[in-house]
C-alpha cells in the first residue's frame, strides 16, 4: 500500500501545478476579456509578425 | 455656401431603399449618387474620406469582414479639436504609462460594434508610423494603444481615431476615475482554490466513501485526514473570507443577512472536522465544506454578470466635455474645462454644451435644454441673456462669458443637491435576507432544543448533535437559489435590451405598483420630431424637394423636417439666410422654406416652418412631439399599475397624452426636476412602489428616489443619468413583459426556497437523531445544491419565455 502515498503526493503536486498556473493566468489578465479573443481568432490574416516588431516590451 | 452634403441626415426605410443606393462605408441610404469612387457609393464626403484613407493604406479588408461596417461620418472633425489633449495635466491623466519615449493610453470608444472594428483598431499601426501594438477589449468597448511619443502626440492619435469615426469618449469623468475592478480576478482565484481543494479532498475521502475498514488502514486514514485539513485551510482563510467579513458586519450592526447562517454552518463544519481528525474520531466533513464554498462562490460569480461597457453611476462629469474653446487676446485656444474661471470668454459651436452658467455675448442662441429640463423645443436666446449650464447649442456658434464656475453652475448644483443623493436602498429587504433571518432563528432554536433533549437522555451526544444540526442547517441551497434565479433573469433581460445594475433590481421590479413616465425623450423619440403639414397640398416631388432643401439647413427644425421627408434631389443655388430660412433650386423650381416673417406668410404659429414654391407660399409644417409607436397599447397592458406621466414641458401635448393614456393616467406638466422628485416621494408616501422611467438629467432625482429607476436611451453607449437599469429604446414596448417576467422570476425564487428548505428539514431530522455521518453529508449537500440550481435555471427561462422574452 505504501506506493499509494507516493501516488498521492505525485497527484497533489500535479494538481498544485495546475492551480498555480490558473492563478497566474487570472492575474496576468487572461480572463479579463473572454470575448475579444474569440473574435480575433477569426481574423486569420498574418498580422502578428508585423505587430511583434513594433511592440515594445520594456514596460509591464 | 456650397451644395456639399456633409450634414445630410437620412433615415433608412424600406420604401425608399430601392430608390437610393446604400453607402459602401456605413450602410446609410445616400441622398443622391453624386459621391462615389468606382462602383462604391457614399452617403457623404466624410464616409468617402475614410474609405480613401483605408484604401490607400491597404486596409480594404475592413469592408470584407462585415457589410458596410463603418461609422457614419456626419461631420469631419476639425484637426485642432484635440490639441488640448497635449496639455500636461490632461495628458498625464489620460496616459496609462509613459517614460518619455513610449506611452500607452486606453480609450473608451462607444462606436466599437463589430468584428471589423476590432480588426481595424488592432491594425491602426499601419496608418501612422510611431503607433505600436493596439488591443481591443470588446465587451468594455475599449482600445489600448501603445505609441512612441516623439513620433505621435496624444492629440494626433485621438485625431486619427476620430477621423475614422472612432472618436474616444473623452469627458470630465474619464480622467477622474480609474475603472479597474480587481474583485473579479480575486473571485475567480477564490473559486479556483476552492474547486482545487474540493476535488482533491473528495479524492482523499474515497476510502470513506467506499467503506474501507479503518482498523486495517488506520495510518492511511490519518494521513489522508491531515492532508485534507491542510488543503481545506486556504479555503477557510481565503476562499470563504467574504463570509467571515459579512458575518462580522452582521454582528457589529446587529442585523441578520443570509451570510450569517452560512458562516455559522461553515464554521461548524470546519470545527467539527478538525475535532474529528485530531481526535481520531473520524474523517471529518471537509469535502462537504470545500464543496459548499465552491458552489457558493460559483453562485456569486453567476450573479455578478456585469455590463462592462455600461455605467449606471454616471454624474455630470461624464456629461461635460474635457475642454472648451477659450477666447482671449492670444486667439481661440482649447483649455481644460476645469481651468475655466469666471469672466472667461468661451466659444460654443453648434451641438456643443454650455459648460457653465454664462451670459450670451455674441451670436444667436438656440439652446436645447431637453436633457436638463425636459422642455422639448429649443429656446431662443438673445445677446445679454442668461444661459444655464448643460444646454446644447442647436444653432450656429456663439460667444459666451462665464458668470459662475463649473462646479457652482445650475447643472452641477442640481446634481450635488442633497435631495438627489442616492439613499442607500436597504439590501436587507431582499427575499434571501428575509428568509435568512427566519432561518437563523429557526436553526438556533432547533439546535438549542436538540441539545436540551440529548442532555436529558444521553449527555455524551450533546455536542455532536448540536454541531450536526448547525452543519446541515447551512442554507447553502437557499443561498444559491437567488443568484441563479435572479442572475439568469438578469441575463434574459439583457438579451432583450434591459440592462440591470444588479440582481436585486429584479426583485424590486416584481413589487412595482405605480409607474411614472417622463414625456420628453421617454414617451417621445429623443431628437426626432414629427411634422404635420397644413395648407395647400404638396405633390410627392415637391415634398421630396422640400426635404432635400431642409436637410441642407443648419437649423435643427429644418433638419428634423429633412429627416422626416427623406428628401432626394440635387440642390442648386443653395443659400442659407441665418435667422430666416433657406432657399435653392431643385429640378428647375425655386423653393424657399423658413420663418413666417421671411416668407411674408399669413398664420399664427411662430414655431412652424413655412414653404414657398416659385414665390408662392403653399403652407406650413407644424412641429409636434413624435411619440413612440403603440403607446396606447402599452398603457393598456400596464393597467395593473397606477400610471402617471410627468413632463417639464407645457400643456401643449395634453390632448395627445390623454388619447394615449386614457382617463386613468395622471398627467402633470411644467415639472421641475425637484417637482418630479417630490412627486415620486408623494407616491411612495402613499405606500406605492414606484417605477420611474426617464431619460434625462431632469429625471435624475426621480430616478434615484424611485424604487426602480430605468433610464431609456436610443443608443446605449451614450450618456444616461444614474439609474438602476438602462433600457434600449427599441425595446420600450416590451416593458410589460419585463414586469411580468420579474414577477414570475420571484415566484420561481420562492419555490426554490421551499425546495431547499425541505432538504434542510430532512437533514435536520437526520442530524437531530444523531445519525449524521460524513457520507450522508457528502451526498445530501451536492444533491440539494445542484437540484436547486437546475430548477432555478430551467424554471426562470421557462417563465421568462412565457412572459414574452424568448
Amino acid at each position: 500500500m505504501s506506493v499509494l502515498y507516493l501516488l498521492m503526493a505525485a497527484s497533489l503536486v500535479v494538481a498544485l501545478g495546475f492551480l498555480v498556473s490558473f492563478i497566474w493566468a487570472v492575474w496576468s489578465g487572461q480572463f479579463d476579456d473572454t470575448e475579444t479573443p474569440s473574435m480575433r481568432v477569426l481574423l486569420d490574416e498574418d498580422t502578428t509578425t508585423i505587430r511583434t516588431k513594433n511592440e515594445e516590451k520594456k514596460h509591464t | 455656401m456650397t451644395t456639399d452634403v456633409l450634414d445630410t441626415a437620412t433615415i433608412d426605410t424600406a420604401e425608399s431603399a430601392h430608390l437610393r443606393p446604400a453607402c459602401f462605408h456605413c450602410g446609410a441610404l445616400c441622398p443622391d449618387d453624386s459621391i462615389s469612387i468606382g462602383t462604391h457609393q457614399f452617403c457623404c464626403a466624410g464616409c468617402k474620406t475614410v474609405y480613401e484613407i483605408l484604401h490607400q493604406n491597404g486596409l480594404e479588408r475592413f469592408y470584407e469582414l462585415e457589410q458596410a461596417p463603418g461609422i457614419r461620418m456626419t461631420r469631419i472633425p476639425r484637426a485642432d479639436r484635440f490639441a488640448y489633449l497635449d496639455e500636461e495635466p490632461i495628458r498625464r491623466r489620460l496616459l496609462d504609462f509613459s517614460d518619455g519615449q513610449h506611452a500607452r493610453a486606453t480609450f473608451h470608444i462607444p462606436a466599437i460594434h463589430c468584428i471589423a472594428c476590432v480588426w481595424l483598431l488592432e491594425n491602426i499601426y499601419r496608418l501612422k508610423t510611431g503607433i505600436g501594438r493596439s488591443e481591443v477589449n470588446f465587451p468594455r468597448k475599449e482600445v489600448s494603444i501603445a505609441f512612441a511619443e516623439r513620433q505621435v502626440s496624444l492629440s494626433a492619435l485621438v485625431a486619427l481615431l476620430a477621423s475614422l469615426g472612432y472618436e474616444p469618449a473623452l469627458n470630465l469623468g474619464s480622467i477622474e476615475s480609474p475603472p479597474a475592478d480587481p474583485t473579479a480576478r480575486r473571485l475567480l482565484i477564490k473559486i479556483g482554490v476552492a474547486g482545487f481543494a474540493f476535488g482533491n479532498i473528495m479524492l482523499l475521502s474515497f476510502p470513506t466513501y467506499l467503506g474501507l475498514d479503518p482498523s486495517t488502514e488506520e495510518l492511511m486514514q490519518r494521513s489522508f485526514g491531515h492532508i485534507s485539513l491542510l488543503l481545506a485551510l486556504p479555503v477557510l482563510l481565503f476562499s470563504a473570507s467574504d463570509y467571515w467579513q459579512a458575518a462580522w458586519l452582521c454582528f457589529r450592526r446587529r442585523m441578520i443577512t443570509i451570510e450569517l447562517p452560512i458562516a455559522i454552518g461553515l464554521a461548524a463544519l470546519f470545527a467539527q472536522s478538525a475535532w474529528d481528525i485530531f481526535g481520531r474520531h473520524g474523517e471529518g466533513y471537509l469535502d462537504s465544506f470545500s464543496g459548499l464554498v465552491f458552489l457558493l462562490l460559483c453562485g456569486r460569480w453567476f450573479q455578478r454578470k456585469t455590463y462592462e461597457s455600461l455605467s449606471f453611476e454616471r454624474d455630470y462629469k461624464s456629461y461635460f466635455p474635457l475642454s472648451v474653446i477659450r477666447k482671449s487676446a492670444h486667439g481661440e485656444v482649447p483649455v481644460p474645462i476645469t481651468s475655466l474661471a469666471v469672466g472667461d470668454r468661451v466659444i460654443v459651436r453648434a451641438q456643443e454644451l454650455i459648460p457653465a452658467d454664462a451670459v450670451l455675448i455674441a451670436g444667436e442662441g438656440l439652446v436645447d435644454y431637453s436633457f436638463v429640463s425636459g422642455e422639448a423645443a429649443p429656446v431662443a436666446r438673445q445677446v445679454g441673456d442668461y444661459l444655464y449650464a448643460g444646454g446644447r447649442q442647436a444653432g450656429g456658434a456663439i460667444e459666451i462669458e462665464i458668470v459662475k464656475a463649473v462646479s457652482q453652475s445650475y447643472l452641477t448644483a442640481l446634481w450635488n443637491s442633497e435631495a438627489f443623493q442616492k439613499t442607500d436602498k436597504p439590501d436587507l429587504l431582499s427575499l434571501t435576507n428575509i428568509a435568512g433571518r427566519y432561518f437563523t432563528y429557526a436553526v438556533i432554536g432547533i439546535a438549542a432544543s436538540v441539545a436540551l433533549f440529548w442532555s436529558l437522555r444521553d449527555p455524551s451526544v450533546v455536542a455532536r448533535a448540536f454541531s450536526a444540526v448547525l452543519i446541515v442547517a447551512c442554507p447553502c441551497a437557499l443561498a444559491l437559489a437567488a443568484p441563479f434565479t435572479l442572475g439568469s433573469a438578469m441575463r434574459i433581460f439583457g438579451r432583450h435590451g434591459l440592462y440591470l445594475r444588479n440582481t436585486s433590481v429584479v426583485e424590486r421590479l416584481a413589487r412595482i405598483s405605480a409607474i411614472v413616465f417622463d414625456k420628453t425623450g421617454t414617451l417621445t423619440f429623443a431628437g426626432a420630431s414629427d411634422f404635420k403639414y397644413q395648407g395647400e397640398p404638396l405633390s410627392a416631388e415637391e415634398q421630396q424637394a422640400v426635404g432635400a432643401l431642409a436637410a441642407h439647413s443648419t437649423h435643427p427644425f429644418s433638419r428634423g423636417l429633412g429627416e422626416m421627408l427623406e428628401g432626394y434631389g440635387i440642390v442648386e443655388d443653395f443659400q442659407e439666410h441665418p435667422g430666416c430660412g433657406v432657399e435653392g433650386r431643385i429640378a428647375g423650381r425655386h423653393y424657399r422654406i423658413g420663418s413666417k416673417s421671411w416668407l411674408h406668410a399669413q398664420g399664427d404659429d411662430a414655431s412652424a416652418v413655412y414653404v414657398a414654391v416659385d414665390g408662392a407660399v403653399r403652407g406650413r409644417y407644424v412641429a409636434r412631439s413624435a411619440y413612440r409607436p403603440a403607446l396606447a397599447r402599452l398603457m393598456e397592458r400596464l393597467s395593473a399599475c397606477a400610471v402617471s406621466i410627468i413632463s417639464g414641458d407645457d400643456e401643449r401635448e395634453r390632448g395627445a397624452l390623454r388619447e394615449i393614456g386614457g382617463e386613468r393616467v395622471a398627467l402633470r406638466f411644467r415639472q421641475s426636476p425637484f417637482d418630479k422628485l417630490a412627486y415620486v416621494r408623494q407616491l411612495q408616501a402613499n405606500r406605492e412602489r414606484v417605477l420611474m422611467i426617464g431619460d434625462g438629467l431632469n429625471d435624475a432625482g426621480a430616478l434615484r428616489q424611485s424604487d426602480v429607476g430605468i433610464a431609456v436611451t436610443e443608443d446605449i453607449a451614450t450618456f444616461t443619468p444614474s439609474s438602476d437599469a438602462i433600457l434600449d429604446a427599441r425595446h420600450f414596448g416590451d416593458l410589460p413583459c419585463f414586469l411580468r417576467a420579474a414577477r414570475s422570476a420571484v415566484r420561481v425564487l420562492k419555490i426554490s426556497f421551499a425546495v431547499s428548505l425541505s432538504y434542510n428539514a430532512i437533514a435536520i431530522g437526520i442530524a437531530a437523531s444523531g445519525h449524521l455521518s460524513p457520507l450522508i453529508s457528502a451526498i445530501l449537500m451536492p444533491l440539494s445544491s445542484f437540484s436547486v440550481i437546475a430548477f432555478s435555471l430551467l424554471a426562470t427561462n421557462t417563465v421568462a419565455g412565457r412572459a414574452g422574452l424568448r
